[in-house]
């Protein structure tokens, strides 16, 4: 596995930078359409449920259906690295959507009311009541975003775009395990690595919801 | 062969060893097995964490763990180690279905309302009385959602084990793709996500009925939804 | 001042829940709206803020029509508390308090002196500043609650069950403060309450309501114990009114025994003459404590309590001093309340 990594370094850091470029810009933009889609689904509360069933049904979608079935939908080339953007911008959107919806309606109504009281507008309220309040529940949901797209990126592998899950087809065929476990390894540590770090910001930016401890 | 019938129209696809439904067969076969593996280590073990709180690291730590495996790598990993053949595909499967029944199980039985436990055990229950008659009906809603999204993981990952050597439906994708078949793909593709959101929406309706409606609050006249909570929305008029 | 004219409110669903409300609520003083739930009081209260709008009538504060103005400006100029405080749980003590402040564009360093100042003042330690609300008790919360209402010196608060999600020692507390700050402050106004004690014990005017949104009476506390309007103010200020009205009679005239008739028990004093317990045949045990003692300017009520809770049946009453100068046993008491005056 060290022979293999040393001698194919350029090979696995490509993979590598390939995969970290496909498994975080769907994470984005996921998340940046998710917070108004969210918002929306509790703001008109009659398309909370259409919401949860669309969001249900894409993320049921199988991950390679739905890569295959993008370049028809979208006019791309098979092997264009567009389909795995969308497709996991989609499943992050799916997630998400839910997620954000799920957190506003977590928010305590009293809070809201005793917002709107002392006379908040409803942006600003959002800004600085709800959306905070809701940060908990919606970084748990970033965490499991990222980490299955990391884990799906290497399924595009099957359709030529796969990150580290080029390392996993070369093994395949050359029926050689070192690219095997370099590239598991790799996207398994990718993985970890980036759950901590939303881990590390949501502490960073919930100081609150860590001061439980009642000191009376 | 009609070039211009599209692939699912074609009645030809629709028989003999490689027609759709042999495939979706296959494909039902993979998926049930592996479940049924999944639920056979997962299932235990999640009770027992759960019941007793030993080992709850282990347990919490799995949904996350199981996820971030690449399920391409593993089902490539297994085969070159063991050859071709469903029981390297069975072992990756099992291994990815374990984590989500297992976490799910295990933080089913933690939400579990302590009071009711503690008025269990007062009640003489012994432990294993208080494990099947309450804390395993109030975990259910939870432990089902869990089983739910592993049907899912294993029906996504049977396809991809089609690039593996396996049968079912993933054959339609990664046969058209080698041959340039695009109709077929795409046919492969609509079969596998239906098949998916049926599923899917099924084990909803099973979540939905194996619960019982004290606990879910179905047909109980409260607008409360969600699995959270059941001591609060026992209808008082059945009291 | 507040004034309701007219006002009526009907929601989507049909029901009325206040109907036809005229009433006025004095500047500086405290109103109680009580009644049972479901009567219109809260409802009534949340039309003042525009929290619910209403459907006819007008609203003034100080005379001027709250219709007519930005729903969120007027709340940043009316004090709001609720009844669990309602402290938003990803902000500090301090920036809780500092809420309207910021909301109305006040610098951050003024703010925070200003809110720090407010603690101190609702009793609360300047070091609780920069905790989180998940860090105090209910009591403390409700503090901050009130804190937090006061922070833009708003003339007018609007007060919705404040005390009721305390336990009751500190819901005690917290209304002997709450009359102490007012009494500083001045505020005009209006609290709601399902509890006629709390009514009784905070209100300068009471207004009873009931189901329907209509008004049963207003009235001092007192007016209201002893002539209430009609059989439902009768039934909700209670069946132990009479005892409630006992608070505002005087103890002065009621007859006191000499020490000496203490019956069967006797009462032991210090060197100085001040009650120290009682001793002898029917006190369990030989001894108990005295536990507490009235002088003629207590209410009646506090004499029925003492005798109530004594050992044995009879009330102690002490001089300025703190001296035993009598004893009321609770036969001469129940005589005393029966002859007082010809029942209502």
């Amino acid at each position: 596995m060290s022979d293999y990594l040393a001698n194919n370094s350029d090979v696995v850091l490509a993979a590598l930078r390939q995969h970290l470029g496909l498994a975080f810009l769907p994470l984005l933009i996921g998340v940046v359409l998710a917070l108004p889609i969210g918002y929306l689904g509790v703001r008109f509360g009659w398309l909370y449920h259409p919401l949860l069933n669309a969001s249900g049904i894409v993320y049921s979608i199988p991950s390679l259906a739905l890569f295959v079935t993008l370049p028809y939908v979208l006019g791309t080339q098979i092997l264009s690295p567009v389909n795995i953007v969308v497709a996991l911008s989609l499943y992050t959107l799916a997630l998400m959507a839910r997620t954000v919806a799920d957190g506003l309606r977590s928010v305590d109504a009293s809070l809201t009311e005793a917002a709107t009281a002392m006379g908040y507008r409803r942006t600003r309220r959002l800004l600085e009541v709800e959306l905070p309040l809701a940060l908990p529940v919606v970084l748990a949901g970033v965490r499991v975003a990222a980490v299955s797209n990391i884990s799906l990126v290497s399924v595009g592998a099957l359709i030529g775009i796969g990150g580290l899950g080029a390392l996993f087809t070369r093994g395949f065929q050359l029926d050689y395990t070192a690219p095997l476990l370099v590239g598991i390894v790799l996207s398994v540590l990718l993985a970890a690595v980036t759950d901590l770090l939303i881990v590390a910001v949501q502490r960073a930016v919930t100081p609150w919801s860590r001061a439980t401890t009642r000191r009376a | 062969m009609g070039d211009d019938t599209p692939y699912l129209f074609d009645p030809t696809h629709w028989s003999g060893p490689t027609g759709i439904p042999q495939l979706l067969l296959a494909h039902l076969g993979y998926t049930g097995v592996a479940l049924l593996c999944g639920v056979a280590i997962a299932l235990p073990v999640g009770l027992y964490i759960g019941h007793t709180g030993r080992g709850s690291f282990l347990a919490i730590n799995a949904g996350n763990a199981g996820r971030s495996l690449p399920t391409l790598g593993l089902l490539m990993l297994m085969v070159t180690l063991m050859g071709l053949g469903f029981l390297p595909v069975l072992i990756a499967l099992t291994v990815l279905v374990v984590p989500p029944i297992l976490t799910s199980t295990y933080a089913g039985l933690r939400n579990v309302d302590r009071s009711a436990v503690d008025a269990a055990v007062g009640m003489g229950m012994r432990p294993w009385q208080v494990l099947w008659r309450v804390e395993v009906p109030m975990a259910l809603p939870v432990v089902l959602g869990g089983l739910r999204s592993a049907a899912l993981q294993v029906v996504a990952t049977a396809t991809v084990a089609a690039s593996v050597g396996l049968s079912g439906l993933g054959r339609l994708l990664i046969d058209g793709l080698s041959v340039n078949d695009y109709g077929r793909v795409i046919a492969g593709a609509v079969v596998v996500a239906v098949l998916a959101i049926v599923l899917d929406l099924l084990l909803g309706l099973v979540q939905r009925y194996a619960v019982s409606p004290g606990v879910s609050g179905r047909g109980l006249g409260r607008r409360t939804g969600g699995p959270a909570a059941p001591a609060s929305r026992v209808d008082p008029d059945r009291l | 001042m507040i004034t309701f004219e007219h006002i009526r409110k009907q929601f989507p669903d049909g029901t009325v829940a206040v109907d036809d409300l005229d009433l006025q609520l004095p500047t500086g003083q405290i109103t109680v709206f009580v009644g049972p739930s479901g009567c219109g009081k809260t409802t009534s209260l949340r039309m003042i803020n525009r929290m619910v709008e209403p459907t006819s009538g007008r609203i003034l504060v100080d005379g001027e029509d709250v219709l007519a103005q930005d729903p969120a400006v007027l709340r940043r100029g009316i004090g709001y508390v609720i009844q669990h405080a309602g402290l938003f749980p990803h902000r500090t003590v301090v920036d809780n308090v500092a809420t309207v402040p910021h909301l109305l564009g006040r610098n951050r360093k003024e703010r925070r002196r200003a809110a720090v100042e407010l603690l101190e003042r609702v009793g609360l330690p300047a070091t609780f500043a920069d905790r989180y609300p998940s860090q105090l008790s209910g009591g403390q919360q409700q503090r901050v609650g009130v804190a937090r209402a006061l922070a833009a010196d708003p003339p007018v608060m609007l007060m919705d069950e404040p005390f009721s999600a305390v336990d009751p020692v500190v819901r005690e507390q917290l209304q002997q403060e709450f009359l102490r700050l007012q009494s500083e402050l001045g505020k005009t106004i209006a609290l709601v309450t399902h509890d006629i004690d709390e009514a009784v014990k905070l209100g300068d005017t009471i207004a009873v309501f009931r189901a329907g949104g209509h008004l049963a009476q207003v009235g001092t506390p007192q007016e209201l114990l002893e002539h209430p309007a009609d059989d439902f103010v009768r039934e909700f200020v209670g069946r132990d009114r009479g005892f409630r009205g006992l608070s505002f009679e005087s103890a002065a005239a009621l007859p006191v025994r000499p020490l000496s008739e203490a019956g069967p028990a006797r009462l032991v004093l210090d060197d100085s003459g001040r009650p120290v317990c009682w001793e002898g045949a029917g006190v369990r045990g030989g001894s108990a404590p005295v536990g507490g003692t009235f002088t003629q300017h207590d209410s009646l009520r506090l004499v029925t309590d003492l005798a109530l809770s004594s050992p044995v049946g009879t009330a102690v009453r002490v001089d300025g001093a703190g001296r035993a100068d009598g004893l009321v046993p609770h036969h001469d008491l129940v005589d005393h309340l029966a002859t007082r005056r010809a029942p209502a």
